[in-house]
């Protein structure tokens, strides 16, 4: 590839689902570009977050990874104690490492023995590459990602209920047009704060915003209506409100009737969460729940967004569908203005799950279990079908097993983007799982928690070194553009698992069956990858997305001109008709008892991402938001004796931590909150409760149970 | 080989709520709900806003998980030794497990010429409210009516009185206690009530018990009032349907006697029936093996709730523990809760509302508003509320109640703040 780029270069932001637009122009000093608006850019008409306008700092040498790491093994029966420090080494002493280390757990214990983990924020092009080579190239079943601790909830239910998973089935750029919009579990002001323009253009234009949260956020903050239920309780809240829909005839019986099945069943169960015991049930007061549902119910159009609020739970595939359910009752979806969708969380949380590195997926968002999917990918791999694993476990069933024994223990890991140490739920047993693993290999741009523990470190090179595709959280296809000259030592995701493949024997690199290191190659071959599956990018390329600012997805043909908005003709069901969910309220995993009398929900602050390997090795980030703490009403406070920015103590029946105490009555008396982006002794993940949902398998990080301790140590 | 097969003897809220969790947990039997009323199970609590036409009668319809439903197939006869029930058709099934859910029948007062001269139910005119059929005939006969009297002022007569003045007739309450609800309602509270269904042109006499219905349609008081109507509701309370379980040997106080684990244990092994059952169910006698009473029919350590809260949470227990997800759940009893949420009428009352000497009292009255607010507390613990007209602390104290959690200092913040933090158009 040649070198030669403008002097700016149009791009997106490396962090959220937003992929915000930006430019980069070259700069001098250490860090070789900065950030610039970009304000033709539809989704955030230029405007940025503290995290995008100090994206570059991670560029600069010294903060991010640029030479191999091994782990020398001193004894290679002696298990983890013999082993030494990480020291650099060659890529080539890396890879080789690598691979003859994949290769005989894979002769010793089986190839589902080698696991891949991948993350939400790689690439398009990383991700089905990922997904290929755990197939074709590890030939394992073994393989999920991050993504799963993220939408999995909503995309499990939108897949039942519309036939297709898409985080939002209209632009952002609709969102000002609705009457009526409930905003369920999701904190944008704080997680992707250049959207919030859209919410408050919607109350500019004479819309409700109606917030749905455990916590008085700075998002609810801005609402019409907050309704402030118990954490783990927003099921209820959702069929209460098809209740009320049903009681007062704000069901449009005609879309019921035409355009969705399953009406009946949803009504009866919504029978049977009548206000007077979802008020009970969710403290929510009776009136408040009669003004929600009139101003939605009454509304021409309207929508509802999820977040991770609903999602994270171990009953959110449920959760999801019941606020579906609502859309549907009231004949607010597939239709314009209107509609259900997700806040996708992770930069590339879209493009992530469509392309096969989740385990039960192939490319196009294909099932992996489909005959005619697995014929349609294994041609193009150039692989014979029945070569192709089958289903394999969820994220967190993959990471709770690795290194036990038995046939079903994981003995090696790969890696790609993902920090669980960090952001796995029961993070302390996870941190013990991964320590017990034969061989773990880590590719990151920075020394994240996880990379510490890893016996191979692959330096992979960043969002402005590389060029590559993202989906966003509207389902628009965006390019990443190289914008400066990785430094020396940092490789390509790409490159590594072309050179992984070859080591492992898969076929020669370049065209079918094989792995090449050029985006748009790749890019070539996904688009094949995926024609005629649910996310379709035949006809989408490289040059279409930067003259279109991005394209819609499904687009099955290069005269096709993207798929802007879903389902205004008919779902994408096999009848296309939308299917209510047939859902009743349980209680969470964990409900408080006279132990742990008190809820834990976590959550994100505005100055940091995710698991904060990124954000928190950056200075401006970290002075703003330095660590964590636990927010607390100040009557929870009174009651355990504890003042604001004291150190208070959080135990759960998985551990304890230890964090300032900050006291707002912007939370629940019954709640605590604590952001999880930090590792040590403030973990949040080392209290949350790894209760699974029986369908997305997600964890339950927004409810479990804690009791508070003062730790004495006032200041 | 055949699955088991639970029979459920009833198809009313706790049928159909114990139905929909046993499929929701997993549990593998066949299970059966026989019932009396020739519909599939609905939500009895709305029944009043059927009456009001808010809901229509098949829209109340509950959910009963892969349960079969055999509606008009009454259970006649049980022998629990055979474990096979009989049919009002004469048919026998087989069982392995027996819900008994039979619920309650509203209680006719002593009234004379309540009944019809062949001694059968009550004569025509005259209402009870607990099925949709009685609700059906109701609402008809409404329709024409100038003039209704509700007979009984607790939670269902207010209820069905409110009901009954928005359907036009002017309404009076016949009640025989001092007040309103007493059994969940205060004094204070209970004067703010007649207050509120006065303005909805609800007029209540206490105080004064109904003693016979006259030729000439009058409701006849015992003070010799008479009060001309065109229709009598009565809401005098409900007694559990017993008959089946004390036929075939079942221990039987006011309901059938169960225990933590709800089943029901044999007559010899308890108090004789009839006597005093009071704690009855303490004493822990052999359980009969395979029989389970839940609901309105069912008494628990002395208590029978009739209220679908407790029902509910009789059915979560026992769903729990025949699905096999949780085989050790036990049901300890149930804080009572009365709420009521329509138009100006709303209130709640929550566990114990008369305070005796050792409780503490926190009252707060408002006159204009017609609001009245009260928290009863043991020590640092709340054990009972009332809250009437202004509902915004309802939810919190609701958890607070739930939760059993020892109070902050100043428990003022219960009745006087909330946390819906922000009204419609508040904010703009």
């Amino acid at each position: 590839m040649t070198t030669t780029w403008a002097a700016a270069t149009a791009t997106h932001c490396p962090y959220c689902a937003l992929q915000c637009g930006m430019r980069l122009v070259p700069a001098a000093g250490a860090v070789p570009v900065e950030v610039r608006e970009r304000a033709d850019f539809p989704v955030n008409r230029g405007a940025l977050c503290g995290k995008g306008q100090n994206a570059a700092a991670l560029l600069a040498p010294g903060v991010r990874l640029t030479t191999p790491l091994v782990r020398d093994v001193r004894d290679s029966r002696g298990g983890r104690a013999a082993r030494g420090e990480l020291r650099a080494a060659s890529w080539a002493e890396a890879l080789d490492r690598v691979a003859s280390g994949f290769a005989a757990v894979r002769e010793e214990h089986g190839a589902d023995a080698v696991g891949v983990f991948g993350g939400g924020g790689l690439t398009n092009e990383k991700a089905y590459q990922l997904g290929k080579f755990a197939r074709i190239a590890l030939r394992t079943a073994t393989i999920d990602y991050n993504g799963r601790f993220c939408m999995s909830s909503a995309a499990a239910a939108a897949r039942t209920a519309f036939g297709v998973d898409r985080g939002l089935p209209f632009p952002l750029a609709d969102i000002p047009h609705t009457d009526s919009l409930i905003l369920v579990g999701a904190n944008p002001a704080e997680t992707m704060p250049p959207a919030l323009r859209y919410f408050r253009e919607l109350r500019e234009n004479g819309g409700t915003l109606i917030v749905v949260d455990p916590r008085r956020t700075r998002t609810a903050e801005q609402a019409d209506l907050h309704l402030q239920p118990v954490p783990g309780t927003d099921l209820a809240l959702a069929l209460g409100l098809l209740h009320l829909l049903i009681a007062d005839r704000m069901v449009d019986v005609d879309f019921v009737a035409e355009r969705t099945s399953g009406f009946e069943q949803a009504r009866a169960a919504a029978m049977a969460h009548w206000p007077e015991r979802v008020e009970r049930i969710t403290g929510v007061p009776v009136a408040a729940l009669r003004e929600a549902a009139r101003h939605f119910g009454r509304a021409r159009t309207g929508m509802v967004l999820t977040a991770r609020g609903p999602e994270q739970q171990s009953k959110g595939t449920d959760t999801v569908g019941a606020w579906i359910n609502l859309c549907l009752a009231s004949g607010k979806a597939g239709r314009l203005y209107s509609g259900y969708g997700c806040l996708t969380g992770q930069g590339n949380g879209q493009g992530g799950r469509e392309h096969g590195q989740k385990a039960d997926q192939l490319p196009g968002y294909r099932s992996i279990e489909d005959p005619a999917a697995r014929a349609h990918v294994a041609a193009v791999w150039g692989v014979g079908p029945d070569e192709l694993p089958r289903s394999g476990r969820s994220a967190y069933e993959l990471l709770d097993s690795l290194g036990a024994p038995g046939p079903d223990g994981v003995r090696a890991l790969l890696l790609m983007g993902s920090n669980p140490v960090v952001s796995a739920p029961r993070a302390a047993r996870i941190t013990g799982r991964l320590r017990s693993l034969d061989l773990l290999v880590v590719s990151d741009l920075v020394l994240s928690e996880s990379a510490q523990l890893a016996d191979v470190v692959l330096p992979s090179t960043q969002w402005a070194e590389e060029t590559g595709t993202m989906t966003n959280l509207e389902g628009r296809v965006l390019l990443r553009r190289r914008a400066t000259e990785p430094p020396d030592g940092a490789r390509s995701d790409l490159w590594v698992l072309k050179e992984l493949a070859e080591r492992l024997g898969a076929k020669g690199p370049g065209g079918e069956g094989g792995f090449d290191d050029d985006p748009e190659t790749v890019f070539a071959e996904l688009r094949r990858a995926s024609a005629g599956g649910p996310a379709d990018y035949a006809g989408i390329s490289y040059g279409r997305i930067a003259a279109e600012d991005g394209v819609f997805w499904p687009c099955p043909a290069e005269d096709h001109p993207g798929t802007p908005r879903l389902f205004l003709d008919a779902f994408a069901t096999p009848d296309g008709r939308a299917r209510f969910a047939p859902v009743s309220h349980r209680p969470a995993a964990e409900e408080p008892d006279a132990e742990y009398p008190v809820h834990l929900t976590t959550g994100r602050v505005l100055a940091q991402y995710q698991s904060g390997a990124q954000t928190r090795r950056v200075a401006e980030l970290n002075a703003a938001a330095p660590g964590p703490f636990v927010e607390l009403h100040p009557r929870l406070a009174a009651r355990v004796g504890v003042v604001d920015g004291e150190p208070l103590a959080v135990v759960s029946r998985r551990g304890r931590v230890v964090a300032p105490a900050r006291v707002t009555d912007a939370i629940r008396p019954d709640t605590v909150f604590m952001p999880f982006h930090w590792a040590g002794p403030g973990r949040a993940n080392t209290l949350t409760n790894p209760a699974l949902d029986p369908t997305s398998k997600m964890p339950e990080f927004k409810v479990c149970a804690v009791r508070l301790e003062r730790t004495g140590e006032r200041k | 080989m055949s699955k088991r097969h639970i029979a459920v003897v009833g198809a009313g809220m706790a049928a159909a709520r114990f139905a929909e969790r046993y499929s929701a947990l997993g549990g593998e039997a066949r299970v059966t709900l026989y019932g009396s009323e020739p519909r599939a199970p609905y939500n009895r609590v709305l029944l009043a806003d059927v009456l009001t036409g808010r809901y229509d009668a098949e829209a109340i319809t509950l959910p009963v998980g892969d349960a079969v439903l055999r509606p008009g197939a009454e259970v006649v006869a049980l022998d629990l030794g055979a474990r096979v029930l009989t049919l009002v058709d004469g048919g026998t099934e087989a069982y392995d497990e027996l819900v008994l859910a039979t619920g309650a029948n509203p209680v006719l007062p002593p009234i004379r010429r309540l009944r019809r001269e062949d001694g059968g139910g009550p004569r025509e005119g005259v209402h009870a409210l607990r099925t949709l059929a009685d609700c059906a005939r109701l609402a008809e006969e409404a329709m024409d009516a100038k003039r209704a009297v509700v007979v009984g002022g607790g939670v269902l007569g207010v209820s069905v009185a409110r009901a009954l003045a928005a359907l036009g007739p002017q309404v009076e309450i016949v009640h025989q206690g001092p007040h309103l609800i007493e059994r969940q309602l205060d004094e204070d509270a209970a004067t703010a009530l007649r207050e509120a269904l006065r303005t909805l042109g609800v007029e209540v006499y206490l105080g004064n018990r109904a003693r016979a219905l006259t030729e000439a349609g009058e409701v006849e008081l015992a003070d010799g009032y008479r009060l001309s109507t065109d229709l009598t509701v009565l809401a005098c309370g409900v007694r559990p349907r017993t008959a089946l379980a004390h036929a075939a040997g079942l221990a039987v106080g006011r309901g059938v006697l169960v225990d933590d684990t709800l089943a029901a244990s044999p007559a010899h092994a308890s108090t004789p029936h009839g006597s005093a059952p009071h704690g009855s169910a303490l004493e822990a006698p052999t359980p009969t093996p395979h029989v389970f009473a839940i609901g309105d029919c069912a008494e628990h350590a002395g208590v029978v709730h009739g209220l679908a809260g407790p029902a509910w949470e009789q059915a979560d227990v026992l769903a729990a523990r025949l699905s096999g997800a949780d085989p050790e759940a036990r049901y300890t009893g149930s804080r009572p809760l009365a709420r009521l949420s329509a138009g100006p009428i709303e209130y709640a009352a929550f566990g114990e509302v008369h305070a005796d000497a050792e409780a503490d009292v926190l009252r707060l009255t408002d006159a204009t508003r017609g609001s009245y607010k009260k928290l009863v507390m043991r020590g640092d613990r709340l054990v009972g509320a009332i809250l009437l007209g202004d509902l915004a602390t309802v939810g919190d104290l609701a958890r607070a109640l739930a939760r059993d959690a020892s109070l902050p200092e100043t428990p003022l913040h219960l009745l006087t703040q909330h946390l819906l933090t922000t009204t419609l158009g508040a904010s703009r």
